[in-house]
């Protein structure tokens, strides 16, 4: 993928794959492209070259919507979930294009974030941020997406929080959906993914397994913390 | 008591239900679509001629035509999104206030050419005030517009906070970006949009016509106390542009109530200014309005 906003482009050659029922996380300095590149997949930032491939099909250029409506999910880092409105509404937002489905999908994501139940009645805007961050993975998971994609789900946590973000993602990767990561607290994201991508300048750095990352000394000075 | 009652606190409650149903159209168009639509008073007109058409052709009485004009007044409304707002969706807000001037000249012009320039009415003679209970009276008209007022914001309220589409509408005033990526069709829920906002406009001009005469400039010159009510009630509000539009119209009547003299307070030709001045006190003592809407 090559692209950006405007005339810019932040993305001069990024090449991503996520296979179902894998977690795979994206890694990367500030600046490098991470979000530019989830963006991108989802359809809202233009592509000058290359092309987003979902299922077999060609998929470039597609509106969120239609995207949403072939088993693509989106969570963004900032202004994730609608403020003024309920949790309960909140989740039955991201069923708006099955709403047949409701009532189960609604089953689903009360068992994976029962916290979410009892605050069913509350406006989203009320919540703390880690309990936020499960409304806004619970809206995507509402509409039955086989790839997940999560912009910075833990950013502004604590690590207690943070934590049971990750166990979440894990049982929701569990339940059958393949996960696309961006993540700052690259150590936690590796420990539970399956493989990674290092970003630096818009370009892929480095492809591996997540264990094998974890064990690169390279990567273990620039991101890990040392 | 019973004279303050009868003759200026009830008829400002109904002139604030008509207040109240047009400035929530102003408001949902402004939460959806980001613009401030000019010509909401005109659809109120053509609402309001279009009821007149009923009546004259079929004879029927106006109450039984205003089903007629609420339909007409919401498909007008989508139609002309489509023709003339559609193609700015992406333009700056600005534009498409000036295109929805434009379309107000058009809409006023159009109605002076087909129903004409004469002040016209629904029925000829008059009805005797209904006595309710001691020296308080009612007009007929009055309670059937505060009636029929409190139906139609009674199914609102339910629309906005039980359909589907409802909660869309809200959610995309929301956050218009986050409901593009839940999967939320923006284009149907504008559609929507105008169909109520639209709807209420009519509604809001058969009743104006109900309550005064009909002439071609009956909504425009309620366009002023229409966006008063609306930042009122905080913008973007439907709820704040109800209690907005009867604080506004029960304000106006009120104001001419004799207070300190033999002498109205302010004179009757002076009530839209109360609404004015409502207005501009808002904007400078709290802009978001009573609901903490946007500012503007």
């Amino acid at each position: 993928m090559v692209g950006g906003y405007g005339g810019m482009d932040i993305l001069n050659g990024v090449d991503l794959a996520v296979e179902a029922n894998e977690i795979v996380v994206i890694i990367g300095a500030n600046g490098a492209g991470k979000s530019t590149a989830m963006k991108a997949i989802f359809g809202l930032v233009q592509l000058r070259a290359g092309s987003v491939r979902f299922d077999g099909q060609d998929v470039t250029g597609r509106l969120p919507n239609a995207l949403v409506g072939l088993g693509m999910g989106y969570v963004p880092q900032e202004r994730n979930v609608f403020r003024n409105l309920t949790v309960l509404e909140n989740l039955e937002m991201g069923a708006f294009l099955k709403p047949m489905t409701l009532a189960r999908m609604l089953e689903q994501v009360f068992t994976l974030f029962p916290v979410l139940k009892e605050k069913a009645r509350q406006p989203a805007g009320e919540l703390s941020g880690g309990q936020r961050q499960m409304v806004a993975v619970g809206r995507a998971l509402m509409a039955e997406p086989k790839l997940l994609m999560l912009d910075e789900p833990t950013a502004g946590l604590s690590p207690l929080v943070m934590e049971q973000i990750f166990e979440r993602i894990v049982a929701v990767n569990q339940a059958g959906i393949g996960i696309l990561l961006v993540e700052q607290n690259a150590r936690q994201a590796l420990s539970i993914a399956h493989r990674g991508y290092v970003l630096a300048t818009g370009r892929n750095r480095l492809t591996d397994t997540a264990a094998a990352l974890l064990d690169n000394p390279e990567i273990g000075q620039s991101f890990l913390g040392g | 008591m019973a004279e303050f009652i009868n003759l200026y606190l009830l008829p400002g409650v109904a002139v604030g239900c008509i207040y109240a149903l047009g400035a929530v159209g102003i408001s949902l168009i402004f939460a959806i679509l980001r613009f401030a639509h000019f010509a909401h008073g005109d659809v109120m007109t053509l609402g309001a001629y279009l009821a007149y058409s009923v009546v004259i052709a079929l004879g029927w009485s106006v109450y039984a035509a205003l089903p007629f004009a609420i339909l007409g007044g919401a498909l007008a409304s989508m139609g002309i999104d489509h023709v003339v707002y559609r193609p700015f969706r992406r333009s700056p807000g600005i534009i498409v206030v000036i295109a929805s001037f434009g379309v107000m000249l058009v809409v006023r012009s159009a109605i002076q050419l087909f129903w004409g320039v004469d002040i016209l009415s629904y029925e000829t003679g008059i009805r005797r005030p209904i006595p309710l209970f001691g020296d308080i009276r009612l007009a007929q008209k009055h309670i059937i517009i505060i009636a029929a007022s409190v139906v139609i914001a009674a199914a609102l309220h339910w629309f906005l906070s039980r359909s589907r589409m409802g909660k869309a509408m809200r959610a995309m005033s929301d956050d218009a970006d986050l409901a593009r990526i839940s999967g939320i069709d923006t284009e149907k829920v504008v559609r929507w949009t105008w169909l109520i906002g639209g709807g209420l406009a009519a509604a809001a001009g058969v009743f104006a016509g109900i309550n005064t005469k009909l002439h071609p400039s009956i909504g425009w010159d309620l366009l002023l106390p229409l966006f008063a009510a609306a930042i009122l009630g905080g913008i973007g509000r439907p709820y704040g542009a109800i209690v907005g539009g009867l604080a506004i119209g029960i304000a106006q009547e009120v104001a001419t109530y004799p207070w300190l003299s033999e002498l109205p307070l302010v004179p009757p030709a002076y009530k839209n200014a109360v609404a004015f001045f409502v207005m501009v006190a808002m904007l400078v003592w709290r802009p978001t309005g009573l609901f903490k809407g946007r500012v503007l």
